[in-house]
Formats: C-alpha cells, sequence, structure tokens
C-alpha cells in the first residue's frame, strides 16, 4: 500500500451553522455550541461523553436512545440538541447511585436476566424509570407491562424475563 | 466445601456495568479527533457504472478524502472466498468498492471520509455516479431458469453450487414405498437485525507501526489474520478489539464486509483515527442476510408410518456473492432427517446467484431451514395415513439404545460425518404432550369456537449439530496480588454471558467466587489462538478448553500449596479463595500461593508478606527456577471436539387465529430441550427465549420484501415488523438434561436453538385451527395475514 509521506490537511469543523445550547443533564448545567442539525443523541454522546444512551436505529422505532426529556420519556434520536434548550435532560448514567450501587430497576433486571447484549437496556431502563416516575398506579398485568414495553425493541431476551424485572422492579422500588 | 458453581443459576458478572450505561460499544469507545466515514452505494441490484466524479465531494468542506476503487490500491480486489467447496461452480466475492458493475441495491461504490458524519453523508450525496441498469429476476425460481438475466455473466443459470448428499439406498427405499408424501415448502429472506449495527474504528500508530481496530466481530483473531494479510502487515502488528457487542445473531461472523477493510486502510492512510458506525438502512442493504430456501421434500414409508426414505431437493438463495461458502445451504442438507431413524436419504441443493445482498449464516444457519421442510412434511404424512402427529413422530425416532446414531455419507458444515451422540426423544416428545395438556384441546378448541375464534395446536421436533470445531483454547491464570483469576479464550460475546458461564467452571476446579473470575476476550493482544463465537459452540468448544485448563492449574496450585504447607498434595482443598490442608484451619490464600510461586517478590503487598511465612512452593535445589519449571500459577489447554455434538428439542403451542382479522395470537409455547449438561439455567433459559422470539419473528412477520427490481421496499424498523414485547407471548422453557459423551463438561450447544423450530409449530397450529374452515395447507413462511386471507378465500370461507 502507498502512504503519502505528506501529512494532509484535514480541517477540524464543518461550515454548519451552529448555535449555543444550554440545558441541564443529569442535574449538571452545560451549555455548549453545536452544529443547528446535531441530534440530541449525538450531543449527549460525543459532545458530553454520555455514551450509555444508545443509538439503534434512528428513526424512532427502536426506542435504544430513550432518555427522559422533563421527566418524560423521548427519543434522542428524533431530537435536536437545539430543540433541548432550556430543558432537563434525564441519561442512564444518572440512575445508579454514586458508588455504582443499582436503581431498583437496575437491580431488577440483574436478577431476572433482564438482559442479554445490553445494548437496548439503557433505553428500555429508562422508558420504565419515566413510567414509574409518573404518580398514576402501574398496570403490572402481563399486558399492562408489555403496552409499557411496546416503544422499545429487544432482540436478545425474547421479552419474557423483561416483562418479571419490570414486576420485580415494582416491588424493589415499593410501586407494586 | 464450597457449593459447586457448574449448574448454578448465577447472575451475570457483566450486567452491573451495560446496566450503568458503562458498556463500551465500538462507538462509545473515546478516539482522539476521529474521522468519520460513509457510503455511496449502488441504487441499481444490477447495473454497469459508467463513470465516478467525486470533485465536488472532495471539495466539500470538512471532507478528508473520497475513496473508489481507483485510490484503494492493493483493497481493489475480490474479498476472500472463506471457505471453498467443491461443489461451487463459479465463486464470486464482492470487491470493497465496486469497479466496473453493481451486483445489489446497497454495493459500496464509494467512501467518503471526513469530520463528522453529517458531512461525510453530504459529501456522499455529491458523488456523481453514471449507472446503466441491467436487468434482474429476483424470483428465486425464475433465476435458474434458460433465459434468465444473469448476476454474473460465467455462471450459467446463476447456479453458484450444486451439491448432493445421500445415505444408505433412497432410490431402491422409494421403490417399495408404500407410501410417497410430497410437499413444496418455501421460507423468505430475513435478517439478523442486531440492535447495535455493525460498526467499526481504526488508529495507526506511525511510531509502532501497530494498526488496532475495534470491531463488533464475532470473529476478531480471524479478522486479525485476513486484515494483516490484506494490508500486507505482520499479525503481531494489529489488534483487534471486539469490545461489548451489541448482539450478533452470526451478522457479525461475516468477513470481510467492505468497511472492515476500507476503514483500517483510511486510518492508515490519513493518520488519523476513522470510525464508520452503520446506520439501520446501512445494515438492512449492505449487511449480510438468509434464510430464502425452496424444498421438494418427500417421504417414503409404510402405512404403519414408518418413514423409510427421503429426498429433497431444494433451491438456496445465496445473494449476489457467495463469501461463506455453502455453510448455510451444507447445514440444512445434513440437518434434513432429523431426529428420525430415516435410514435412506437423498438431498440435493442448488445455490442460486440473486442480485440482492450476499447471504451468510443468521442463528440458525439452515437448521430452520430443514426442520420446517421435515416436520411440516411428517404433519402431512401423518395426515395422510391418519395417524396422529405425536404417533408418527414417536414411530420413528431415534431410540435412546440407538445413540451414537451415525448417518453415514452425509457431511456436516465441519466437514466431518453426522453421528447424533445422545438424547430421550421419547421422553421429550411426552412431556410436551403433557405440557400443552393434549387431552383436553377438543374441549378448548369448541370453548374457541364459541368465541368465534378458531383454536390449533402445533408442534415441531429438531435436532441441532452443535459445538463445531475445530478447537478453541483457555488460558488461566490466578493474580499474584488480587487473587483473582484471569481467564482468556478465543471469542466474543454478543450477549451470550460468556464471562459468567466460564467463571462457574473455573471456580469449581479453584474454590474461588464466580465473581473472582475475570473473563477477558474478544481482544487479540489479550488472546490470540482460537476461531469465534458461532454454531452454538462457545460453551462446548471453549468451555471445555477453560475446564482442562483449569484442572492444569488447579494441580499446579495443590502442588505449591502443599509445598508450602509442607504436607502431602492430597491432604490439600481448594475453596473459599485459598488453598486449606483438610480438616484443618490452616490455610494459604491464593494470592500467597501465585506470589509464592514467583521467584522474584517484593513485599509491597499482605500476600507476599503472607507467603513469606510458609516454605517455599517448590522443592528443589540448584536456581531458584527449576529447569522445565514457570514462575506463577498458570496454564493453557486446548479442546478439539471429535466431532458436532446434537442438542434437540421440541416445541409445542396452542394459537388463536381470528378468521375475520386473519390474526394469529399465540396463546401458549412450550418448549422442551435438551442441551446436556447446562453450566447456567438462567442463561439457557435467555438463549432459548431469545430464539424463540426471533423464530416468532420469523415465523410471523419478518420478510425483507424486494421489489421485483431489486429495491428493497422495507428496509427500516417501520416497515420490516421486529416483534416487540406485545407480540411475544409468555414462554414455557422445560429442561431436559442428557450429557454429550463427547466432551468432558457433557455440554451441547444451545445459542441458535430457539430459533430453529417455530416457523414449523406456527404453521403446523394455523392449520390445524383452520382446518374447520378448508383453509388448506401452509408451507411458507413468515405466515402472514394477507396469506391466511388468500387461503380463506381460496376455501370460500
Amino acid at each position: 500500500m502507498t502512504r503519502s509521506n505528506l501529512q494532509r490537511h484535514v480541517g477540524q469543523t464543518s461550515d454548519d451553522p451552529t448555535l449555543k445550547v444550554s440545558l441541564t443533564v443529569n442535574g449538571e448545567h452545560v451549555e455548549r455550541v453545536v452544529s443547528i442539525r446535531m441530534l440530541l443523541s449525538d450531543f449527549l454522546r460525543h459532545e458530553l461523553g454520555l455514551t450509555g444512551t444508545h443509538v439503534g436505529c434512528e428513526h424512532g422505532i427502536c426506542g435504544c436512545c430513550t432518555v427522559l426529556i422533563d421527566g418524560k420519556s423521548a427519543r434522542s434520536c428524533l431530537t435536536l440538541a437545539a430543540q433541548a434548550q432550556g430543558a432537563e435532560v434525564t441519561t442512564i448514567e444518572a440512575l445508579a447511585e454514586e458508588d455504582g450501587g443499582l436503581h431498583a430497576i437496575q437491580q431488577a433486571f440483574k436478577e431476572c436476566h433482564a438482559l442479554q447484549c445490553g445494548f437496548c437496556t439503557p433505553g428500555m431502563i429508562m422508558n420504565i424509570f419515566g413510567r414509574f416516575n409518573e404518580p398514576q398506579p402501574l398496570d403490572l398485568s402481563d399486558e399492562g407491562i408489555r403496552t409499557m414495553l411496546s416503544g422499545n425493541l429487544c432482540r436478545c431476551t425474547g421479552y419474557v424475563n423483561i416483562i418479571n424485572a419490570v414486576r420485580r422492579a415494582a416491588q424493589l422500588a415499593g410501586r407494586a | 466445601m464450597s457449593t459447586r458453581q457448574f449448574g448454578a443459576r448465577i447472575e451475570r458478572n457483566i450486567d452491573p456495568k451495560l446496566l450503568r450505561g458503562e458498556g463500551a460499544f465500538v462507538d462509545d469507545i473515546p478516539l482522539p479527533q476521529p474521522l468519520h466515514a460513509a457510503f455511496v452505494r449502488s441504487p441499481f441490484a444490477r447495473a454497469r457504472i459508467r463513470s465516478i466524479n467525486i470533485t465536488a465531494a472532495e471539495r466539500h468542506p470538512g471532507v478528508a478524502t473520497v475513496y473508489t476503487c481507483e485510490n484503494i490500491a492493493d483493497l481493489d480486489i475480490e474479498m476472500p472466498l472463506l471457505i471453498p467447496h467443491p461443489s461451487m461452480k463459479h465463486p464470486h466475492t464482492q470487491r470493497p468498492l465496486a469497479r466496473g458493475d453493481v451486483y445489489y441495491v446497497g454495493q459500496c461504490v464509494a467512501m467518503v471520509v471526513a469530520v463528522n458524519r453529517y458531512v461525510a453523508e453530504d459529501a456522499a450525496a455529491l458523488v456523481e455516479v453514471d449507472y446503466e441498469p441491467l436487468d434482474v429476476e429476483m424470483d428465486l425460481e425464475k433465476a435458474v431458469r434458460d433465459g434468465a438475466p444473469l448476476v454474473h455473466a460465467d455462471a450459467p443459470n446463476n447456479l453458484a453450487a450444486h451439491f448432493v448428499q445421500f445415505s444408505g439406498n433412497p432410490d431402491d427405499a422409494f421403490a417399495k414405498a408404500e407410501h410417497v408424501t410430497r410437499i413444496r415448502v418455501q421460507i423468505d429472506r430475513s435478517t439478523a437485525a442486531p440492535l447495535e449495527c455493525r460498526a467499526i474504528a481504526a488508529i495507526w500508530d506511525a511510531v509502532s507501526e501497530e494498526l488496532t481496530v475495534w470491531d463488533g466481530t464475532q470473529a476478531p483473531i480471524s479478522l486479525r489474520g485476513g486484515l494483516a494479510s490484506i494490508l500486507k502487515l505482520d499479525e503481531d502488528k494489529v489488534r483487534v478489539i471486539a469490545p461489548n457487542v451489541g448482539g450478533g445473531f452470526g451478522q457479525k461472523i461475516m468477513m470481510f464486509h467492505p468497511d472492515e477493510l476500507l476503514v483500517p486502510m483510511a486510518a492508515m492512510k490519513l493518520g488519523r483515527p476513522v470510525k464508520y458506525i452503520e446506520d439501520r438502512r446501512e445494515n438492512f442493504i449492505g449487511s449480510s442476510q438468509e434464510r430464502t430456501q425452496i424444498h421438494y421434500i418427500e417421504l417414503a414409508a409404510k402405512k404403519t408410518g414408518e418413514v423409510v426414505g427421503l429426498r429433497d431437493s431444494f433451491l438456496h438463495d445465496t445473494g449476489a456473492f457467495i463469501p461463506y461458502g455453502i455453510a448455510v445451504a451444507q447445514v440444512a442438507s445434513t440437518s434434513i432427517a432429523g431426529a428420525y431413524r430415516i435410514p435412506n436419504i437423498w438431498v440435493e441443493f442448488k445455490a442460486v446467484y440473486t442480485p440482492a445482498v450476499q447471504v451468510t449464516p443468521y442463528r440458525g444457519c439452515g437448521r430452520p431451514h430443514a426442520c420446517f421442510a421435515l416436520e411440516r412434511a411428517m404433519d402431512q404424512l401423518a395426515e395422510d395415513l391418519g395417524l396422529d402427529r405425536f404417533e408418527i413422530r414417536r414411530r420413528n425416532f431415534i431410540s435412546e439404545k440407538e445413540f451414537p446414531y451415525p448417518r453415514e455419507g452425509l457431511l456436516f458444515a465441519d466437514g466431518l460425518k453426522v453421528t447424533l451422540d445422545s438424547g430421550q426423544y421419547h421422553k421429550a416428545l411426552d412431556m410436551i404432550g403433557k405440557a400443552l395438556d393434549v387431552t383436553n384441546l377438543e374441549a378448548a378448541k369448541e370453548k374457541a369456537r364459541s368465541e368465534g375464534k378458531y383454536l390449533g395446536l402445533g408442534l415441531a421436533f429438531y435436532v441441532e449439530g452443535t459445538g463445531l470445531g475445530p478447537y478453541e483454547g483457555g488460558h488461566v491464570r490466578i493474580h499474584p496480588i488480587t487473587g483473582k483469576v484471569y481467564v482468556n479464550t478465543g471469542l466474543t460475546s454478543q450477549g451470550q454471558g460468556h464471562d459468567t458461564v466460564f467463571a462457574q467452571i473455573v471456580a469449581d476446579q479453584l474454590g474461588v467466587k464466580p465473581q473472582d473470575v475475570i473473563v477477558v476476550e474478544g481482544d487479540t493482544k489479550a488472546y490470540d489462538w482460537g476461531v469465534a463465537t458461532f454454531a452454538s459452540r462457545a460453551a462446548v468448544v471453549s468451555g471445555n478448553a477453560i475446564h482442562k485448563t483449569a484442572m492444569v492449574v488447579r494441580e499446579k496450585t495443590i502442588k505449591a500449596a502443599a509445598n508450602m504447607m509442607e504436607v502431602d498434595g492430597a491432604d490439600i482443598e481448594l475453596h473459599d479463595g485459598a488453598a486449606w490442608v483438610k480438616g484443618s484451619n490452616r490455610f494459604v490464600p491464593l494470592a500467597a500461593v501465585a506470589t509464592a510461586t514467583n521467584p522474584l517478590r517484593y513485599a509491597f503487598n499482605e500476600a507476599a508478606q503472607a507467603a513469606t511465612q510458609f516454605a517455599p512452593a517448590s522443592r528443589h535445589d540448584g536456581p531458584p527456577l527449576a529447569e522445565g519449571q514457570a514462575p506463577g500459577l498458570e496454564g493453557t489447554d486446548y479442546y478439539s471436539p471429535p466431532h458436532a455434538t446434537w442438542a434437540y428439542g421440541v416445541h409445542g403451542a396452542l394459537v388463536e387465529v381470528d378468521a375475520d382479522l386473519c390474526a394469529v395470537k399465540i396463546q401458549k409455547y412450550v418448549c422442551i430441550h435438551d442441551c446436556g449438561n447446562m453450566i447456567n439455567p438462567m442463561i439457557v433459559e435467555g438463549q432459548v427465549h431469545g430464539g424463540i422470539a426471533q423464530g416468532v419473528g420469523g415465523a410471523l412477520y419478518e420478510r425483507l420484501e424486494y421489489e421485483p427490481s431489486g429495491n428493497l421496499a422495507n428496509a427500516n424498523f417501520v416497515d420490516f415488523l421486529v416483534p416487540y414485547a406485545t407480540e411475544i407471548p409468555n414462554i414455557e422453557v422445560i429442561h431436559l438434561e442428557t450429557p454429550s459423551p463427547l466432551n468432558p463438561l457433557g455440554v451441547k450447544g444451545v445459542g441458535e436453538a430457539g430459533c430453529i423450530a417455530v416457523g414449523a409449530v406456527v404453521a403446523s397450529a394455523v392449520e390445524e385451527a383452520l382446518k374447520p374452515l378448508g383453509a388448506g395447507k401452509f408451507h411458507h413462511v413468515p405466515l402472514t395475514p394477507s396469506m391466511i386471507q388468500a387461503a380463506l378465500d381460496r376455501a370460500g370461507a
């Protein structure tokens, strides 16, 4: 293979228009100048280094990129960073204790073997977390849990153990 | 004594990291100022490229460079044919970037490298390609006819391979048959759809001349070999890491997808880290697919139902290229007689080129196809002869006394003879009959009818050749400072829980907690002998290699500890992370034993201080390290299976059909399966659940819709229907454990098991449910509402 000895000049930026966004992420105030078309998922992952939010389809079907925006679960791949101006965003990184102790939902997933490759898991958990934070009682029937999970694809587990985990999490969180 | 870890339902070591969002998938790995690649892909299924103009793209702000076949030098090649086979007549593999012709919608024509993915995609849209479209034939059966447009000019009738295998004397059996049942079955094209698409990143270190590649692959060691060979580097100068990988299901065993060569090349040429993160549409139109086969299967039987001969002739769609050889078709071909004696077999296939994404193994790899053909044929034979579906199977099963049961003449994908090694087929069938409560089936049907629904029972039995060789290795080392045990093998994990099951195996030998066993795989710098994760082989091949190695390290540990405590080796036992003198409270922690076996020890921790209180770990005169002795408590050993070990199982379901909506609802799904001794039943169940869910997808929902022009119409998750939780029923898994006699742990593989039988189960259930309406046969999956509607229309129902 030929390798040029002259180092090629590669710019560091595009000529995309930029804008300043300021928002709260996991309780911390952040301010960044970003391309106007940057997705919130890319902003979280690559601007802030919060790579726990995954991107599985970039068209809003798989749910891997689910985060909470102002307390409600939302697809960060269908949201522009610019749209999150002033919002409060919560990602998977905010759930565990500072010493790494697992949140009730995470603990339940572990006990019930509700994850395999773990790629869909953060989005799945953020969706459940969003529901748990709502004041209405949880419908913990099989059908109720299936409906709760119906915005998140999992390709590994067949969902059976995730359904068990939601029920267990509700117990652990005092929501059963 | 510690309790045995093998067989225990232990939570996974890997989970806390993944649950906290601290997993490290390829796109999560921080790289210094990476550049990003995007591809220009063919919009035509078959076309000649008249010209490519990259000027505008190159000038676009933020673009580093644009590659076509003209400026990739040594990579402008046909990529490797991984598994050659004499049955292949005109084998073709694709080029990293098209030269002259394109062969499917999605084929890579140019690669843009830019400061970010957004800009790279902008610039990709600026590459002008002038195509001259050519005629295509997407229909498999028409593609083999004379005069059909050819995918490759040198492959008449689009024939990629033609292979015949036989066992016994099938002609004689058919000549003497009292009854012959013949059906046609079809399985449509699908895709693995792992939730993490494929991903690759590479860094070239110009000082050390080392290439580091992160690739969400199932086969990092093989990938390293190929990369080193094609990029003309020494293998030791290439490090391939498969970090956390978001599902694979076979798609990621295939190498090379074009990016896997082009991204490392670009990193070397540009002197900057380069990454390519495939998006979902690209995964649909660029990464390997599988499944389409059309079988004509015949069973020759006696009036008693005893099947004396089987003939099967099938077409296998290999897509535009055949880089993985005939693996999928060969596995289907060799698995065709399933769990039945059937002494006379003739099976033929034609692998056919079609101008579509290449076909390489997807979870099941030919087994779901064979199971669908055989089990639907067995149901038909039962009906023809007026026998019960359970009874026809019972009369043909290989019985326990008949193992090992060879099928002379049939060769499996490992090139070895087929010999089914163990099983309790009759027992499994009896168990599912009970679990499905078949004696009350008629009452349940009547109840459904009273609610305007139609209920049917589905049943299918499968066998699965698992644990293919040639070998894997294990490396085990007790760490002198922490006493933790580090274990390496040449695999990768995409969620199977290797880090836990291998830890359980080692924990039993060394008397430590599974949580203190750290398994590192998927990194060629950590361990670089071995094959890869595929063919339900990890537990069988690596599991036994690690088991053998752990026994070696156990012996070393016992010997050293016996010396240290000045007792006989037979008086030492290992538990609770220490070596104990039996029946006493004298012990030495494993960390101290490991420390003592290293003649150089600085007393910088407790283990080292503890070690000094004992006699030496080694007793000999002369230099501190005796001739032939190695420092530390570590070992490496290998396991090479004699041939595949055959797992099996039977699935059954009660399925309700709403004849007005043509909707299918699985009311109850039961799986009896036997993968030999289970290392961790919880993980086994997870594997089975996931396989069944993927099987349900293939049975009812997932079909790639190629238009007659060759365009893939549903290359997204809106239109390609991967099941959500709302589509997957509760699944009852019942274990049966018949040890494999072939390996020390007595294990068989289970990774693919779940998906194999589901298509046959669902089709047989729907067929039975709609029998009262005269809907006829269901021999085609996925079984969609429109198929049910067409069947009901034909029946005038």
